[in-house]
């Protein structure tokens, strides 16, 4: 997606050393913890099952990721909730 | 005084464990420390011809392990630098020859009489890699600044870690200082921030190194003639405790890049 966005806006493709530096953060993120992008998928969906059960979410916006901090990994869930009396920011 | 072992190892084969091990041990022996140098790769022994060692050996490794010779016997003490010594690995042997216990035995006899061990371990992580890491109180991953090289040495790392080693220091080796310039190699900056682990050493990418291993004459013999020569006498620096800042490495200059021959031109001081 980032690639399309740039195609669009025209910018150059990242050099290679770039692109080195993200496909290696993703593949030693899933070596370290042996957690592939199949199971984060899993996961993912037994989360909103589990937490739509007793609050509303919005399941579309669910993000599973890890985060890398030092020679931690941890798994974030990024789960927006559904507010009902959320009104439009344009009628504020 | 007795002596640090340190296994140097990547994961992956071909980064340069054996020309950082040979160059270390050349640079320390300089610098006037007690070096033994083990080749742990046995069924490939590699570190007695970049040390220009091969004609010279009678014993070696396994034939320590089994018991047909003396320690002492298998060691060859290297003519130009008297206190660097070479146990060569057995070449027509496999990694099964070596446990881990007799890594342990033949490093803490050897602990007394000299300052440093270095152990050149084997590519990968099986036997090979674990008996050479068995008697390690310190270990230096290599790696280059490349993806299959820094997956597989973060593989080593969290095996490492996972067995509380001793501290694990990284080595960069083969840096191509132009290409990180224009964005098409991964930086120092990059490789730490992925593995994560403290730097002990950049060496740049440096044709001398061929030649240095066709003469099995290790660069670090002549410490200021190149930058990776200079690279290694810090790294041995930086290993006696001495504080070393890292200096950002020279990019060749374009009369170098026209005229092969510039380099050696330019060290006749």
């Amino acid at each position: 997606m980032k690639g399309l966005k740039r195609l669009l806006g025209g910018e150059a493709e990242p050099p290679s050393g770039a692109i080195a530096r993200e496909r290696l953060r993703l593949v030693l993120a899933h070596d370290r913890t042996s957690i592939s992008p199949a199971l984060l998928e899993t996961l993912k969906d037994e989360i909103i099952a589990v937490i739509s059960k007793h609050v509303a979410i919005d399941a579309n916006d669910v993000r599973v990721t890890f985060s890398q901090t030092a020679r931690e990994s941890r798994l974030v869930a990024d789960i927006p909730l559904l507010n009902p009396r959320k009104r439009p920011a344009s009628s504020e | 005084m007795t002596a640090r072992v340190i296994t140097i190892t990547s994961g992956k084969g071909g980064v340069g464990k054996t020309t950082v091990t040979a160059n270390l041990g050349v640079a320390l022996a300089l610098h006037r420390q007690r070096v033994v140098v083990i080749d742990a790769d046995v069924g490939l022994r590699n570190l007695d011809v970049m040390l220009g060692l091969e004609n010279r050996i009678v014993y070696d490794l396994v034939d320590v392990i089994e018991g047909r010779c003396r320690l002492r016997q298998a060691m060859v003490r290297d003519k130009r630098l008297p206190e660097l010594f070479l146990l060569p690995a057995a070449q027509t042997r496999d990694k099964s020859a070596v446990q881990p216990a007799d890594m342990v035995h033949i490093c803490n006899e050897l602990r007394e009489q000299h300052d440093f061990i270095l152990i050149d371990s084997p590519a990968g992580i099986e036997q090979g890699f674990r008996y050479a890491a068995a008697p390690a109180d310190a270990i230096l991953v290599v790696t280059n600044p490349e993806i299959a090289a820094v997956r597989d040495a973060d593989r080593v790392i969290g095996l490492l870690e996972a067995e509380e080693r001793g501290p694990i220091r990284l080595i960069i080796n083969r840096l191509r200082p132009e290409l990180v310039r224009r964005g098409e190699m991964l930086s120092v900056a990059d490789v730490v921030e992925l593995l994560a682990i403290e730097l002990i050493g950049v060496i740049p990418e440096d044709k001398e190194i061929i030649s240095a291993a066709n003469r099995g004459e290790p660069l670090a013999f002549s410490k200021d003639s190149s930058q990776a020569g200079t690279a290694f006498h810090d790294i041995a620096r930086r290993l006696l405790g001495e504080h070393v800042p890292f200096t950002p490495l020279r990019e060749p200059g374009v009369l170098q890049r026209l005229f092969g021959f510039a380099r050696s031109g330019g060290d006749q001081t």
